[in-house]
């Protein structure tokens, strides 16, 4: 997958928008969406004859899986080593567009002929669809907070689910939060690092006032949830594959790896490979558990956007076989609340620079390089001119503290090392270096994030 | 539909800036930092796609014709650079283009060799493609447009905005219409041309002018000139405005002469190789007109090509006398706009006679290409704040005359993509408050428009997928060069009238001061 990320830019942009006019009228508002977006979907369609990964061969063989096999073996066939593993939603949805993509061109769908088939039109019709998506969930988004979505693979359309029940918890819609959370789990089940938040905001805050009616909304809430688990799981249960499918997706085979290499976790834990994933997930709920005890206190509809956030930062950190775009996952929600003071704005700031420097080495030909290196270059320039214009009273810039100022050079130097010193001076050997100090540096700005993110969550009240 | 969505969201929206206003708070710095690095971005993700003549032997394209030249350059000595010899077969892309394309291909090879010698080494590098040496070859475009073309616009916009009221809101849209202008990307960074040099120094000419630095806009015109020769395209605005303001200086004849001595002085020192024989000169002078190619060539939208619909020129007349016609034409039709500006120079009125003088050469020149239509569309891009609609209509009808062009380049993509980026940065004008007594658009005008539209994009359409009829097989490019020529005629024309209107009214201005 590449990473356009117009996506953000935009989203910063609009941020700076809503905020010069704090009253504009909501249709406005979509309007200058729309304006940024379809300059940013035009964009995209001058990208499409950049690299395509492996995930592009992964997302058109479970086109053609779905499409030419019956829903009894979706899970269980294993014609390319790239077996469809991720929850119900998402095989269902690759079954509606592999109806489209046959129109477009029969081959795309055909699992046997089709491995490795990289015919222009499957590319373009694959980009094509992601544009769509984004196009839909922007058009349906509940006004001012689905502005951001990144589309990597099909996660702009995840990503905005999110940011849709998120929007709706904040708004005080607390069933359609968890209605669409549901929705979110049958999609991509990564997203239910956030479980344990979600569970105790919406016990304490939509199961309020008094014991029966808790309980009567409590009750309303599961079967919301698990008639949204039914229609997902339902059909396999069926066939009686709930097995084959949780065996999919739950229980990783183990040549995922900690040490992956290239795809390595910018996870500091990379360097002890006896992690199991059991200790990993007691780490991570260890670690939210400070930010579900401050709900249980006070379930505030405001603070929900950085719980959620705070809690894939955890998952990201701690997480079992975790890959760098999960650091989106915290990201596009932060965005949200980046403006609310100078200091979420330095620390958004900082954070989206890691996030997407540690997504460099994604993109690794030479034809891509300028790409990569101006899109981060124009995010900084955006947020920088946006965030300096909303707090232009305030003293403090937007990166503040000499440790701040020469973590962001440090940026300059990894980069000039690993692109154009280390080939200099080391020549071929060490040639994982380059790729471990980017994890590594970027595991740092990580860890600050987190740190930062934890204490800001203790210290409100 | 999407058009319509976004057109009515701008009726709604009468007086909200706030696009583009967050930028504006650091001055002129934020909105052209943020902009450059976006049209950066956009260059490089057009230089992803096919070049011209892509896989193409024997002859290839454009970009074959750049490379070559940068082997020549690097591998010979300079006066043999336009001489032919068994080591520069001048049939083969044969360089012709003046002396300062010949030293900046010799720049850029130098460049080439360091990195990829393979890729200019002499005679066994011909019709070379591969990864790097595309790559390469790209990143020299898009420096060249970086240290060049931008510079050149930060200035334009610097001087432009000191000198016109109320202009502060448009700004960062004025630097967006010129720095994204579709049909320049196309053809510098998917076609494959180094247009971004001349149009560049000639831009600098234009800033350096407005803010009446004469002798220095001479000099960067006249690296204009020794970049392409089509510059001269523009000869006549700078000619005629430069002599009106000397004229009205206490010692004319020393204002010309200092002007004079810049142009030559420039000249000579480009030329120097060559000018120490007549032979040398001859010989350079002889590559940059190409006369035996004839007075047009395919389906350019200008007068010639048109009109040999129903006046088959090349059989009537001799090439000898096509040449003579052709001259008369193009000069006695830019003289109105020269002449209104020799009695009453004015930097507006400067900014339209470069388009109209740049229109007479692109009608009735001879041996016009289609991309020659790029010289109208700058200084059709400068004066965007002040005839956005002009702007936009000529872009959109450029774009199409070079349709049948990147087609063959398979630039489909990048031309719909670029197309789009520039209609909806085009339609977030920032809107002034609309006064009370504005009268609508008549009905009938907005009909017509309409119209031609849907006529455009139905002949893209047929020219897709259509297969012209056996007997006229190049049905489809003269209808498209027949629309695209009534629009440019109409656009000039109405870009002559406009000069004239705005002379009368600065010579009325002077007449009352007078009194």
């Amino acid at each position: 997958m590449k990473p356009p990320k117009q996506k953000k830019l935009q989203q910063s942009k609009e941020k700076q928008t809503h905020l010069q006019n704090p009253h504009e009228p909501t249709n406005t508002i979509i309007k200058d969406l729309l304006w940024f977006s379809l300059i940013a979907t035009f964009f995209k369609l001058l990208l499409i004859p950049a690299y395509h990964s492996t995930d592009f061969e992964v997302h058109r063989n479970w086109l053609a899986l779905t499409h030419t096999l019956p829903l009894s073996q979706w899970y269980t066939d294993e014609t390319s080593p790239w077996t469809l593993d991720y929850p119900p939603f998402f095989a269902y949805f690759e079954y509606l567009l592999s109806h489209f993509a046959s129109l477009v061109d029969p081959t795309i769908t055909d699992l046997y002929n089709g491995l490795n088939y990289k015919s222009p039109s499957v590319i373009i019709f694959q980009r094509l669809t992601k544009r769509l998506l984004i196009w839909i969930s922007v058009i349906s988004s509940p006004g001012l907070l689905i502005v951001d979505h990144i589309h990597f693979q099909y996660n702009g359309f995840l990503l905005g689910l999110l940011m849709a029940s998120l929007g709706a918890l904040q708004n005080g819609h607390d069933l359609t939060g968890g209605f669409i959370f549901a929705i979110l789990l049958c999609f991509k089940h990564l997203f239910a690092v956030a479980g344990p938040v979600y569970f105790v905001y919406i016990l304490r805050h939509y199961c309020r006032g008094g014991f029966l009616r808790g309980f009567s909304k409590l009750i309303t809430m599961g079967v919301v949830v698990i008639a949204v688990f039914v229609a997902a799981y339902g059909p396999f249960a069926y066939h009686g594959q709930i097995q084959d499918v949780l065996k999919r997706f739950y229980i990783k085979t183990p040549t995922a790896s900690f040490t992956g290499g290239l795809v390595g976790d910018s996870s500091p834990f990379a360097i002890l490979p006896t992690v199991t994933p059991l200790v990993t997930f007691g780490v991570v709920l260890l670690a939210i558990l400070p930010c579900v005890f401050k709900i249980w206190r006070n379930p505030d509809p405001k603070k929900i956007v950085r719980w959620v956030a705070y809690a894939y930062t955890c998952g990201f950190l701690f997480g079992w076989h975790v890959h760098e775009k999960a650091s989106l996952h915290f990201l596009i929600p932060l965005a949200v609340v980046a403006v609310e003071s100078i200091q979420d704005a330095q620390h958004y700031f900082m954070l989206s620079i890691v996030s997407i420097y540690s997504l460099f080495p994604l993109l690794y030909e030479a034809q891509e390089y300028p790409v990569k290196v101006i899109l981060l270059l124009l995010y900084v320039a955006i947020m920088w001119f946006g965030f300096s214009s909303t707090f232009s009273e305030k003293k403090d810039g937007v990166v503040s503290g000499w440790i701040e100022k020469s973590y962001m050079v440090g940026f300059v130097v990894v980069e000039i090392w690993g692109q154009f010193l280390h080939p200099l001076i080391l020549g071929d050997r060490f040639p994982f270096l380059p790729l471990m100090l980017i994890s590594f540096y970027c595991a740092l700005g990580m860890m600050y994030s987190w740190i930062w993110q934890l204490k800001s969550i203790i210290r409100s009240h | 539909m999407e058009k319509s969505r976004v057109k009515k969201g701008i009726k709604e929206e009468v007086d909200n800036n706030s696009d583009w206003l967050w930028l504006m708070d650091k001055g002129i710095s934020g909105p052209f930092i943020c902009i450059s690095l976006f049209s950066i971005l956009v260059r490089v993700a057009v230089s992803m796609h096919p070049y011209s003549g892509a896989g193409d032997s024997p002859k290839y394209g454009d970009f074959e014709a750049q490379r070559h030249w940068m082997e020549i350059t690097t591998n010979l000595p300079v006066n043999e650079w336009y001489h032919n010899s068994t080591c520069n077969d001048l049939t083969y892309w044969g360089l012709d283009y003046p002396p300062l394309t010949a030293y900046q291909s010799y720049v850029h090879g130098i460049f080439l060799r360091f990195f990829h010698p393979d890729s200019v080494s002499l005679y066994s590098s011909r019709g070379h493609e591969s990864y790097i040496g595309k790559l390469l070859m790209r990143w020299t475009v898009l420096t060249s447009d970086v240290l060049i073309f931008f510079p050149a616009v930060l200035w334009f916009i610097i001087v432009y905005a000191s000198q016109s009221k109320g202009y502060k809101s448009n700004l960062p849209w004025h630097v967006a219409m010129i720095l994204l202008n579709p049909c320049l990307i196309l053809i510098d960074h998917g076609h494959f041309q180094y247009n971004c040099i001349s149009l560049g120094l000639t831009i600098g000419a234009v800033a350096a002018l407005l803010c009446d630095k004469d002798l220095v806009a001479s000099f960067f015109f006249t690296l204009a000139l020794n970049h392409k020769q089509m510059s001269a395209y523009f000869a006549p605005a700078f000619f005629s405005y430069l002599l009106g303001k000397s004229l009205r200086c206490k010692n004319p004849v020393l204002e010309v002469v200092k002007l004079g001595i810049v142009v030559i002085g420039t000249f000579a020192l480009i030329w120097w190789p060559y000018i120490h024989s007549k032979v040398a000169i001859f010989e350079v002078v002889s590559r940059l007109a190409p006369f035996e190619r004839g007075i047009y060539e395919d389906y350019v939208a200008n007068f010639w090509c048109t009109t040999s619909v129903l006046i088959k020129w090349k059989q009537l007349f001799t090439t000898q006398s096509l040449k003579l016609l052709s001259l008369t034409i193009t000069l006695s039709s830019c003289l109105p706009s020269m002449f209104l500006q020799i009695k009453a120079p004015s930097k507006r009125g400067f900014l339209y006679g470069l388009l109209n003088s740049a229109f007479s050469f692109y009608f009735f020149s001879f041996q016009v290409h289609e991309k020659s239509i790029l010289l109208a569309v700058l200084p059709a891009s400068l004066l965007a704040v002040e005839e956005p609609f002009l702007f936009q209509w000529l872009t959109q009808f450029a774009l199409f005359s070079m349709f049948p062009l990147l087609l063959r380049d398979k630039l489909l993509l990048p031309y719909i993509a670029l197309y789009g980026i520039f209609i909806f940065i085009h339609y977030g004008k920032p809107k002034p408050k609309p006064k009370p007594n504005t009268q609508k658009p008549i009905f009938f005008v907005s009909f017509l428009i309409v119209c031609l539209l849907l006529l455009s994009l139905v002949l893209h359409v047929i020219y897709l997928k259509v297969n012209p009829p056996k007997k006229y097989p190049f049905l489809f490019e003269a209808i498209i060069m027949l629309l695209c020529f009534s629009q440019f005629v109409f656009i000039a024309v109405y870009s002559n009238r406009k000069q004239w209107i705005l002379s009368r009214q600065l010579l009325v201005e002077v007449q009352k001061k007078r009194i």
